[in-house]
């Protein structure tokens, strides 16, 4: 009884981390310029990869297998987050533009 | 559910990779790159419960921080064309 709602518990969150990972990579095809692109990314890093680990944790149990899973999101939780700000740094750096929607016009930019 | 959920990884490694095959400037190569390193992590720990072996997952965690080493130094690189570059004098702009 019990390791059937685990069971179900642990599927769901796989299924949406799983969703969540698509969408992320979707993005990273499909949206304009630079800084829209680590946006996506970051709902790969974030959301894809957190519910994607808790689905496991819970399928593995409280053990030394948890343990790592969970070093494992704090270093997805620390390390993701200071990539993108060095990318969006070097970026803007460089000279590259956020590509903003015009006044009056609420397309935003062409998709590239 | 790990079976749906390797597929799931392998379709985003595919998409990913096509934009960092494509992606314009080397900002978006960056990105892609880093995508990939997080998949590959992923990845390693779904098939590792597929297969009934979580161990796969200590090479996931040192994966992960050489990731982190690998995308700063390609930006450093990028920014200052020199990976001995201090970094200071970037405050005075």
């Amino acid at each position: 009884m019990m390791e059937t709602i685990i069971d179900i518990i642990s599927g769901a969150l796989v299924l949406a981390g799983s969703t969540f990972i698509l969408v992320g990579a979707l993005g990273v095809v499909r949206m304009p310029d630079v800084f829209a692109r680590m946006h996506a990314a970051g709902i790969i890093d974030s959301a894809g990869a957190g519910l994607l680990i808790a689905g496991m944790m819970f399928q593995a149990g409280p053990n030394l297998i948890a343990l790592k899973l969970l070093i494992l999101l704090a270093i997805f939780f620390f390390t993701s987050p200071t990539a993108t700000h060095a990318v969006a740094r070097a970026a803007l750096h460089v000279g590259l533009e956020p590509l903003l929607a015009e006044p009056g016009n609420k397309d935003g930019g062409e998709a590239g | 559910m790990f079976v749906v959920a390797s597929i799931a990884i392998l379709i985003a490694l595919a998409l990913v990779i096509g934009r960092a095959l494509r992606g314009p400037t080397v900002f978006d190569r960056v990105v892609a790159g880093n995508t990939v390193g997080m998949l590959a992590i992923l990845l390693l720990a779904t098939v590792g419960f597929l297969n009934g072996r979580p161990e796969f997952l200590d090479i996931g965690i040192v994966y992960g921080l050489l990731n982190l080493i690998g995308t700063l130094a390609v930006l450093k690189f990028f920014r200052h064309g020199d990976l001995s570059h201090s970094g200071e004098e970037e405050h005075a702009e």
